[in-house]
């Protein structure tokens, strides 16, 4: 017996929601999904009238559908933004250039500028030389850290307001459990919050409209709005760390769906003991990017790609951090510890 | 060692590895023939390992100061001594596991039998007891607060409020006479206990409802016989995996009370776990080197696959991640150190936060405008439908909500399909 939409009634159900496990036709689907991002847009305050926001965009489903998304949104409900396209070049062969290709089809079927930023031109450094120094275990530490700044200074070229990232309902608790299974206390107080903070100077707020929107749903939204996404995965990330906690979580979710917003829902609600030793927020002395110690990581990771020693950001070695400063070589002894692991 | 930014792998953080020889030497003791390796590389005589097992324990109480292991008025040259009298109870939950009256016949027996010599006063009690407590809420089926509900809480408040005259110094005069407590029970109970367990669809909703039944009857037990701490035996690996399985439960609000060494959230009885420092391998060790009498009981997740419930598929995954990173479970433990609960101190003149009936902890659901559990409420809202027009015949509910500023749905259909 066909399922009637749990929505409107009238129609077939076509899908069963990943998230709440009803029934809904395409319509209605389509219709809940927009508008709960409205509802987290709206009652977290992340957007205002008249700014220019960037959308992280990596061809990938998550930022495709971000896009579309806040295209969609911001005609309907008229929030007089101002939008476009920000993404990051990476230099991963195989990977990153095929996705930038269908930015730049985003681009044309959204009509949104775009702007392309690569760590080539950035740091002088591809993904892909990095690897060959580093090794296939740490480097998406570097990714991940070059891409940040990347998107900022990306940001600040294009002197918009606010960054929009695709980060949706799965990474956030993957974040969260991942930051609990390695002990960073700083980070699970920050990582469950919706947008970083916007200090009068420095860095440009980021916030994330899809915190609260699953992974599943927005595979389906794609799916049967037939957008146009990359899904490969990158080919360096089998052995991250977080592949753990991501098998952890959707195991969890086989089991319970709202396991994920569950997850979320500790994260946010979990509370740190006074007392507890936090970073402080400064700046970096070298580029004068924000950074909690004298020098900030990218700086640090920098630094050690050139001098041949791949391994002198991963790990505590913020004591080194003032020879690095001034420009004294390392001892031997030093340099011994951070040269690349030969298998 | 491997904190955050460090390595993930435990055995890169060591220079040298030294290469295990069959007669390795006591770290302690240099001397003694090693019989046992635990964390990475520490190994261990037997003396040495006894020795460090108790003076972990000692430490552990005395550092927390909760227990006071000195009595008021003695000399302090006496610190060896562990001044309190427990009692130890037991609670038999074969009703909820399915085990025949047999099964659990012989089984409570066994353990009369070990509790005994122990010399201690001890309790066995059946887990369909919790039917007879006072004016007692767990009815199969009600979710809704019913009128038994407020009293018991009431009846509960009037108790903590009285027990709460009771100072740490009675604790020490104030032990029950030796009796084996009441491990009889009535056949509506054994029903009714039955009838709830198979309410429950999934074995995650059981496992936890048997804790919180499990942590009520031991309170009651505590309170009735006026004892003010309940030392619970749960492990370093063990408190890891239930930290985990809560986070993915949504108990973020209440891990520390649930995981921490002290559990301040029921007033008058203080629920400790001076075992949060031993990982399963030094408890399993100890207790064969010495032979702790054990008796091996299947409870709710025995012989389940991976993954038939939350909390056994938090065991497996924690145990798997611990073989490959050795410092997964301490890191875990040491998180949930940094953790503190959100408990209004126990001030009688504040007005107390409204707690959840079943666990007592501080309730989490203030609704704030932008949080995890508005946006679920704001699914629920949105899949469903709501009790308004149901005429139209355009997508979404009312043609106010679906289109704003009167553009009305069209016959192409609603805005939202236009993409």
């Amino acid at each position: 017996m066909p399922v009637q939409c749990s929505n409107c009634v009238q129609r077939r159900a076509v899908l069963k929601r990943p998230k709440t496990g009803h029934s809904l036709c395409k319509d209605c689907f389509f219709w809940a999904f927009e508008e709960e991002i409205h509802q987290t847009i709206m009652s977290a305050g992340l957007l205002n009238r008249g700014e220019t926001v960037a959308i992280g965009a990596s061809g990938g489903k998550d930022s495709t559908v971000l896009a579309h998304v806040m295209k969609v949104l911001n005609e309907r409900y008229d929030y007089g933004l101002n939008l476009l396209l920000l993404s990051v070049d990476e230099g991963i062969t195989g990977y990153r250039d095929d996705s930038l290709e269908t930015v730049k089809r985003n681009q044309q079927q959204y009509e949104l500028p775009l702007k392309i930023v690569s760590y080539e031109e950035l740091y002088g450094w591809t993904m892909d030389a990095i690897v060959k120094q580093v090794g296939l275990k740490n480097n998406c530490t570097f990714c991940g850290v070059f891409r940040r700044q990347a998107l900022d200074r990306g940001a600040m070229m294009l002197k918009v307001d606010k960054i929009c990232t695709g980060h949706n309902a799965d990474d956030v608790a993957e974040t969260v459990l991942m930051n609990v299974l390695r002990g960073d206390i700083a980070r699970l107080r920050r990582c469950t919050a919706i947008s970083t903070a916007s200090d009068g100077e420095g860095a440009i707020p980021r916030c994330k409209p899809l915190k609260y929107a699953y992974e599943k749903e927005i595979v389906l939204y794609a799916y049967f709005k037939k957008l146009d996404y990359f899904s490969t995965e990158c080919i360096y990330s089998p052995n991250a760390y977080r592949g753990h906690a991501r098998a952890f979580l959707k195991d969890l979710e086989s089991i319970r769906p709202s396991s994920i917003i569950d997850v979320i829902h500790s994260g946010e609600t979990l509370s740190i003991k006074e007392g507890v030793k936090m970073p402080v927020q400064g700046t970096c002395s070298r580029c004068g990017y924000i950074s909690s110690q004298a020098l900030c990581k990218s700086c640090v990771l920098l630094e050690g790609l050139n001098r041949g020693l791949p391994k002198l950001g991963i790990g505590k070695h913020h004591r080194l951090h003032g020879k690095i400063l001034a420009q004294e070589p390392l001892t031997e002894q030093e340099e011994k510890k951070l040269k690349p692991v030969d298998f | 060692m491997c904190e955050v930014e460090g390595d993930y792998n435990g055995l890169e953080c060591n220079q040298k590895i030294p290469v295990p020889t069959l007669n390795r030497k006591c770290m302690k003791c240099k001397e003694g023939a090693a019989v046992l390796i635990i964390r990475v590389n520490d190994a261990f005589c037997r003396a040495c390992f006894k020795e460090y097992f108790i003076h972990k324990f000692r430490a552990m109480l005395g550092k927390n100061r909760v227990i006071f292991p000195q009595e008021k008025g003695l000399s302090r040259e006496a610190p060896k001594k562990l001044r309190f009298m427990p009692g130890i109870i037991y609670i038999d939950d074969g009703g909820a596991c399915g085990r025949s009256a047999e099964e659990r016949q012989r089984s409570n027996a066994l353990l009369k039998s070990i509790f005994t010599e122990t010399g201690f006063p001890y309790f066995i009690v059946s887990l369909e007891q919790v039917f007879s407590l006072p004016a007692s809420v767990l009815v199969p089926g009600t979710s809704d607060p019913d009128p038994s509900n407020l009293s018991y809480k009431q009846a509960v408040d009037q108790y903590v409020k009285e027990k709460q005259t009771l100072t740490e110094e009675n604790v020490a005069s104030a032990v029950a006479q030796l009796s084996m407590g009441d491990s009889a029970y009535s056949p509506e109970h054994k029903l009714a206990l039955e009838r709830l367990f198979s309410s429950l669809k999934t074995l995650t909703a059981k496992e936890d409802m048997l804790q919180t039944l499990r942590q009520h009857l031991i309170l009651h037990i505590a309170r009735e016989n006026g004892y003010s701490k309940v030392m619970m035996g749960d492990s370093c690996s063990r408190l890891a995996v239930r930290l985990l399985s809560n986070i993915a439960l949504g108990r973020g609000a209440a891990l520390a009370s649930d995981t921490g060494f002290s559990d301040p959230r029921y007033g008058d009885v203080v629920i400790v776990r001076p075992m949060r420092d031993y990982s399963s391998k030094e408890i399993a060790f100890y207790s064969r080197m010495f032979n702790v009498p054990s008796v091996i009981i299947s409870g709710l997740d025995t012989k389940t696959h991976d993954k038939a419930s939350i909390q056994r598929l938090t065991e497996s995954f924690v145990t798997n991640l611990q073989s490959d990173f050795p410092s997964t479970v301490s890191t875990i433990y040491r998180t949930s150190e940094k953790l503190h609960t959100v408990m209004p101190p126990q001030s009688q003149s504040a007005e107390p936060a409204s707690k959840c009936l079943l666990c007592l902890c501080t309730l989490d659901t203030k609704e704030d405008k932008a949080s995890a559990f508005h946006a679920t409420l704001v699914s629920e809202q949105l899949s469903q439908i709501k009790l308004q027009d149901l005429s139209l015949d355009a997508p979404g509910q009312s043609a106010e909500q679906c289109c704003t500023e009167g553009q009305g749905c069209g016959p192409g259909g609603c805005c939202s399909s236009n993409r």
